[in-house]
């Protein structure tokens, strides 16, 4: 691995968990949009800083173009609160309006200089070892290394200075205000961050990987974890995990780095939006069906503990009276059976006792209409489950 | 005469332009446990909130002791009504209980050992202290209530401003919060809660203001529960049978 290789997935990586932690935040306060909006809207204010700068790592232009991205979310608000239209359509009114603006300013008036739309909107990691930062003679490394590393530092500094904070006014901004912590002061702090790492972001990687980056890892962490230290943990892990990734299959097939991280973060969530332990859409599927076949259970235990005819309780004879398909009897008796909750003497079916009590409980809560501790009462009962 | 605790004078909130509580004068003597009863929409979670700073009134003052309500945020401690929040957030109940203790701290400062160990103490006493670690949506809509009951306890403060606390929960849970609120109003405490079972007002409660946009009447639940004031807050002819 060259010197060269190596700064950029460093790079690469300092960008990702930059975007990780305000991602995070975005995603539980459900503004994954915004980030969107902010990273086209941004444009004008980083051709007009180019103009006044020449230099599109100059603080200026990521103080300027930052500002344009909290005056996006500013916009976006002020126009959701006529109550005309909703939050997602106002979104959809901002971004392209302040993003046309930037493409019109930059082909007015930037032909002759280095900027153009694809620029920003992809960014290019591969030239960022090129643009060095010097002392004297001494080579201090990529300037873009610098200026993500900066907003890195500052971003953790945030993070461990108003963690509570923030997590507090994110599940519950009104007691938050009663307790003197200002929602409104917090969540424009939010915006900035975000604003600032786009824009610092977007000349080694574009805008467009900035917000898979944001969305994507946190998103992924969202399914695996109910805490949110671990939330914030794992998305800058998926993050890190996406760029290095990214950047040697992009290496192997000879393709644009941004382009093949991105891919990464879409194939890591999807792996995970399928085979998350519990919130996964294999696990929920999994889940339904083993509920479907525990209500079932309960129709049948009911159904012996209310027919003490043996008639009614032949094993040949539990399809017809419940109605129910071979396959789906058979599984509930098993189920049954394994449980401990019936007996099978000479094909006839009869309650255990720990049967009849799971059963009378389970009608006393039915009456009482207090079918959710039905819930608990399975997890007392059911060793084995469908 | 007896301190008041909150002070409401002349507070007119508006929605968008749409004043939705008009003119309210409120007076809440200190260590009364008061019901705030008025039909869907009245205002009452407004009033609330407009109390606590948490929406800015078009007109009119709050005081709390007879200071602004922003130097006086230590005494009061909030229940929100239970859908105001996410409860598919990635955090546990004892993490939600502790939060109660971040308006002591201050800007910056972490919770500690000192601040755990009251959460505890807030989970057991709601009876919830097996669920310490569960996840919050992993918790039944009762025991949610409970944790933010805890929450609210762990403030350790003055006056109580509860927003439905008894919503979707069943009769034990309901016994155990009532008895948790005659509690601290025996430990001169003033709690101010939003109720909407009519039936079991006079037995929970001492003092009562009735709300519809405007006050329709406040004072003592012997002297003003009647049929009369029932009735020009819900409009209809209101009839219940009061337990004396
Ligand atoms: N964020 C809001 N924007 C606009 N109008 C609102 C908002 N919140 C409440 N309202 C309106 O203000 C009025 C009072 O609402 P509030 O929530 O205070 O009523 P409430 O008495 O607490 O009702 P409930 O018993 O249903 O909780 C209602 O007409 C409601 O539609
Ligand atoms: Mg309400």
């Amino acid at each position: 691995m060259s010197d060269a290789q190596f700064e950029i997935q460093l790079i690469a990586c300092l960008v990702a968990v930059a975007c990780a932690i305000p991602g995070t935040f975005l995603v539980l306060r459900k503004m994954a949009m915004i980030s969107d909006a902010i990273s086209h809207s941004i444009l004008p204010g980083i051709v007009v800083g180019f103009f006044l700068t020449q230099d599109l790592n100059s603080p200026l232009l990521i103080l300027l173009a930052a500002i344009t991205g909290v005056l996006t979310v500013v916009f976006v608000e002020k126009i959701q609160q006529t109550k005309l239209v909703k939050e997602d359509t106002a979104i959809g009114l901002v971004f392209p309006a302040l993003f046309s603006i930037g493409v019109i300013l930059i082909a007015k008036f930037a032909n002759d200089v280095h900027l153009d739309v694809d620029a920003v909107l992809l960014g290019e990691l591969a030239f960022t070892p090129f643009d060095r930062v010097y002392y004297g003679e001494v080579d201090l490394g990529p300037k873009s290394l610098w200026v993500i590393g900066s907003i890195l530092l500052v971003t953790l500094i945030l993070l461990f200075a108003f963690f509570k904070e923030l997590k507090l006014s994110t599940f519950d901004a009104g007691l938050a205000t009663s307790l003197g912590f200002s929602p409104v002061i917090l969540h424009y702090g939010l915006m900035s961050v975000a604003s600032i790492t786009t824009v610092g972001a977007f000349d080694a990687v574009g805008a467009i990987l900035v917000v898979a980056l944001m969305i994507a890892p946190a998103a992924s962490a969202y399914l695996l974890t109910t805490n949110l230290k671990k939330m914030i943990g794992l998305a800058c892990f998926f993050g890190v995990l996406s760029a290095i990734s990214g950047y040697w299959i992009a290496n192997f097939l000879d393709a644009s780095i941004a382009g093949s991280i991105t891919t990464m973060l879409g194939i890591v969530f999807l792996i995970i939006y399928l085979f998350a332990p519990s919130k996964g859409l294999i696990a929920v599927l999994y889940r339904e069906k083993q509920q479907r076949i525990e209500v079932s259970l309960i129709t049948f235990l009911l159904h012996l503990k209310n027919h003490t005819e043996k008639r009614e309780r032949h094993v040949n004879h539990l399809n017809e009276h419940i109605n129910w398909q071979k396959v789906r009897s058979k599984t509930v008796l098993t189920l049954a059976l394994k449980n401990n909750m019936i007996l099978i003497t000479d094909n006839i079916v009869s309650l255990t006792k720990k049967g009849e009590e799971f059963t009378s409980k389970a009608i006393e809560y039915i009456l009482t209409n207090e079918d959710s501790l039905i819930e608990n009462m399975k997890d007392d009962f059911f060793l084995f489950r469908g | 005469m007896e301190k008041i605790a909150v002070k409401v004078d002349d507070l007119t909130v508006a929605y968008n332009y749409k004043p939705v509580l008009w003119d309210i004068d409120l007076q809440i003597p200190e260590g009364v446990l008061m019901a705030i009863v008025g039909p869907n929409g009245a205002g009452k979670s407004t009033l609330i909130k407009a109390i606590l700073g948490i929406l800015k009134p078009i007109a009119g003052s709050v005081t709390i002791f007879d200071k602004p309500y922003k130097s006086q945020r230590k005494h009061v401690a909030y229940v929100p009504q239970k859908g105001s929040v996410d409860w598919d957030f990635p955090t546990t109940a004892l993490d939600v209980v502790m939060m109660g203790t971040y308006g002591g701290l201050g800007w910056i400062k972490r919770p500690g050992i000192k601040q755990k160990k009251s959460a505890l103490e807030a989970l057991e006493k709601v009876g919830m202290l097996s669920f310490k670690s569960r996840q919050i949506s992993q918790l039944s809509g009762g025991q949610q209530q409970r944790i933010f009951l805890a929450r609210a306890l762990v403030q350790d403060a003055s006056i109580y401003f509860m927003d439905e606390p008894f919503q979707g929960v069943d009769a034990t849970t309901e016994v155990a919060i009532i008895n948790i609120l005659k509690e601290l109003r025996k430990a001169g405490k003033t709690v101010v809660v939003v109720h909407h079972d009519l039936q079991t007002v006079p037995e929970y409660f001492d003092w009562v203001t009735f709300l519809n946009v405007k006050k329709i009447a406040t004072g003592a639940v012997k002297d003003i529960f009647n049929d009369d004031n029932l009735t020009k807050t819900y409009g209809i002819n209101y009839k219940v049978s009061i337990q004396k």
